[in-house]
């Protein structure tokens, strides 16, 4: 996918003056955090749970060589064949060799960000594969020729009536020529198209949220059951994952299922949650013919092992981006590639670099809210504020900022100079605020004002200068409402 | 994240006060009535000259080697008593938080940096954890609504002891916000740096502020309280907007944030 994080400002000025954007985000904003807490709520193991599985996460990541090795045996004794991606173009290659060698046409996708990250509906388009999506969200951005804009609800920038005319545009010559308006018929008329699809589909492919190293399975929840379709009805059946899937046993995984769902929606568990565990053996009545896991690295393991190796553990479930207020003001697409919200600024830099990235880690207040809901604990503040350290390292961070931070450095150095400083800037803004007590506009300050008045120092001085001056007296300040008594 | 302190059995008395730029630029008289505080609760109270920030500024801005610079100057200052005391949960995250970390490859720095963060407070868990106040002999006539500033929230753990004090205030209605605990927008040079993305965020606060119905607006961070009362007043909104140390201080008859001394 084409990048256009570079243009994050840019993107931030157009979702905040789309009407549609800012109504569907006011729904996602209390929808999702209400169902986490409530969740939450209903497990008094929770905390503990998550404290748990950022220890199986942890244990799994500094042993990533050894269980990665174990799940290739285990996947290649099943009679599957697992292939290693070092880059994005070399997962792209694998896949579409896979594809034409069992001359595939069609390939039914399910779920799958990873795909996303390498571009692989581009790829397979030019090569003349036609990818279908079958996660409804993931169909109707497919539809829109849009990129999601959510990890696990890839078009909920979208409002229902925006579905319902994309609908009636792609499915009219289909035959449904009706424009649906409740949600409940966009499913049906969506399922329907779609099943023919899963039905000529050659190859399925899939995501991964676990690959269990102990049986070689790869697992993948999903509340639509349109994964089961992906990989048991074509010939061929592809895992596209990452490295950092891996976890060692199936009891780690239970784990981790309990916290996902909970913390990605509020469900308990998700409707489906599947397990493949290699092509379908003699006497099985269903299951694909050949059986292949593409894992790609594309730079996580420049990672493993530096202060960065927390990002990591991500599970994918997107509680950060729910409770994230950035995310809520600019919705996904603003961040301009695959993943947005808070774990997108962190991890975007690192896929696609700091350079194209680097406003993403810096548009946040470190309000720590994705932190203190995050399943595996990832500190998210901390590693927006390492990309930060990086950038100012590298010269990256604005000009006009460094050159304020070096006068206030200086100053902030020598408290006598400050105190000077700070005693002329509070009485002038003092005097000049009096009137009103505060600013519509003020020099260098535009950021500010263009949305909010400036309020105006208190007169008296700096609260340094008065304390020193020991004019502090109690009568002055000492001033309730009245009723007090002494 | 929270750590609770338990009220220890002989409370530290002798405080420093760090006063933090914005209350000693902006408004004093949140300075004053935390030494207000502290005294009436038995402490003695001292300003250490040398105090100038607590170095979020460098730090949030990826510019580590000033960070340090600031944060040594600070505990520096600050040797030699028995609690420092903040107005600010993001200041006081800064200080007992924060710098520890910034020296992980100089032991013996660490080391003070440590001390340094464990007798580090922000004022009103202060008062309520370590002191054990419970009532402050205050009195404000007014609806009043909340907010709870990020750092001392998730840092610091600052929620139910301000209400607890709150509470107790003679004449005070506390009516809660749907959402307390959502970021104001504010975030240090986050909100010149990303203009637009801090108004729609302050923009809804101010919404949900004005859904309570309260006439004034409490919190526990000049920044986030400059924020909203400067988007407040933008909109016209009469909601007057404080400090909580002003109120429990009884402190309440100035101007309140953005509004003029004279002429009210
Ligand atoms: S960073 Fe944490 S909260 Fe965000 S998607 Fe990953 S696991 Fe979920």
């Amino acid at each position: 996918m084409q990048s256009t994080a570079h243009d994050f400002k840019g993107n931030v000025g157009a979702a905040l003056a789309d009407p549609n954007l800012q109504d569907s985000l006011a729904k996602l904003k209390t929808g999702f955090s209400e169902r986490r807490r409530q969740a939450a709520e209903r497990l008094p193991e929770f905390e503990a749970l998550r404290d748990r599985a950022r220890d199986i996460k942890n244990h799994a990541l500094a042993n990533l060589d050894f269980y990665l090795e174990e799940f290739e045996r285990k996947v290649t004794a099943l009679g599957g064949q697992v292939h290693w991606a070092p880059t994005a173009e070399d997962a792209r290659r694998i896949i579409a060799d896979l594809c034409r060698g069992v001359g595939a046409r069609t390939i039914a996708k399910s779920k799958s960000m990873v795909a996303e990250e390498i571009g692989l509906n581009e790829h397979l388009e030019a090569l003349g594969i036609a990818p279908i999506e079958t996660d409804l969200g993931e169909y109707i951005i497919q539809l829109r020729r849009e990129p999601p804009s959510h990890i696990i609800a890839p078009a909920v920038h979208l409002t229902k009536d925006q579905v319902a005319d994309t609908f009636l545009e792609h499915h009219s010559r289909l035959g449904f020529t009706r424009r649906l308006t409740e949600r409940n018929d966009l499913v049906a008329e969506a399922r329907q198209v779609l099943r023919q699809k899963f039905l000529d589909a050659d190859v399925g492919l899939t995501g991964a949220n676990f690959l269990v190293a102990e049986t070689g399975s790869s697992m993948l929840v999903t509340n639509e059951g349109n994964a089961d379709l992906s990989n048991t009805l074509p010939r061929m059946h592809i895992v596209l994952a990452s490295i950092e899937k891996v976890i060692p046993t199936l009891e780690d995984a239970a784990v981790l299922l309990r916290v996902l769902a909970r913390s990605a929606t509020g469900q308990e568990s998700s409707a489906y949650t599947t397990l493949n565990t290699g092509p379908r053996r003699p006497g099985d009545l269903d299951g694909p013919e050949r059986y292949h896991v593409v894992l790609l690295d594309n730079g996580r393991s420049s990672v493993l092992g530096t202060e960065m190796q927390d990002m990591l553990r991500c599970i994918r479930c997107g509680a950060c981006m729910n409770h994230c207020p950035v995310y809520g003001a600019i919705g996904g697409h603003a961040y301009g590639w695959v993943y947005p919200g808070p774990i997108g600024a962190v991890l975007t830099p690192q896929l696609i670099g700091v350079e194209e990235a680097g406003d993403l880690p810096n548009a946040s207040t470190f309000c720590g809210r994705c932190e203190s809901v995050c399943p595996v604990r990832i500190p998210l503040p901390r590693l927006m504020r390492h990309w930060r350290e990086r950038e100012f390292e590298r010269h990256l961070t604005p000009r006009a900022v460094r050159q304020g931070l070096a006068l206030w450095a200086y100053l902030a150095r020598r408290p006598r100079l400050y105190r000077a400083v700070t005693g002329i800037a509070n009485r002038a803004l003092a005097l000049l605020g009096r009137s009103d007590g505060r600013f519509g506009t003020l020099p260098l300050a535009g950021g500010w004002t263009r949305y909010r008045d400036f309020p105006a120092p208190q007169p008296g001085g700096t609260f340094h200068a008065q304390w020193k001056r020991g004019r502090w007296n109690r009568g002055r300040w000492n001033r309730g409402q009245g009723s007090r008594k002494r | 994240m929270s750590n609770p302190v338990p009220p220890q059995s002989s409370p530290p008395r002798h405080v420093a006060l760090f006063v933090t730029c914005l209350v000693d630029l902006f408004r004093p008289s949140i300075g004053f009535a935390a030494v207000k505080l502290l005294e009436e609760a038995g402490c003695t109270v001292d300003v250490p000259a040398a105090q100038v920030c607590c170095g979020q500024p460098a730090y949030n801005s990826g510019d580590r080697a000033t960070t340090r610079r600031i944060a040594r100057q600070v505990v520096d200052a600050f040797e030699g008593y028995d609690a420092v005391v903040v107005p600010s949960g993001s200041c006081g995250g800064m200080l007992s938080h924060h710098y520890p970390g910034l020296f992980d490859d100089e032991p013996a720095l660490k080391v003070r940096a440590e001390r340094f963060a464990a007798r580090t407070f922000e004022l009103i868990t202060f008062l309520v954890d370590v002191l054990g106040i419970s009532r402050l002999p205050a009195h404000y006539q007014g609806i009043v609504t909340y907010h709870d500033s990020c750092s001392g929230l998730r840092e610091l753990g600052v929620k139910h002891q301000p209400r607890r004090l709150l509470a107790a205030v003679d004449g005070l209605t506390l009516r809660e916000m749907s959402t307390p605990e959502v970021c104001c927008g504010f975030g240090g040079t986050f909100c010149v740096k990303y203009p637009e993305i801090s108004n729609a965020m302050v923009a809804e606060k101010a919404a949900d502020i004005a859904a309570t119905g309260a006439d004034t607006l409490l919190a526990g961070d000049l920044g986030c309280l400059m924020n909203m009362a400067g988007k407040l007043k933008r909109q016209g909104s009469p909601i007057r907007v404080r400090h909580v140390a002003e109120v429990l201080a009884d402190m309440s008859r100035n101007a309140a944030i953005g509004e003029p001394e004279d002429g009210r």
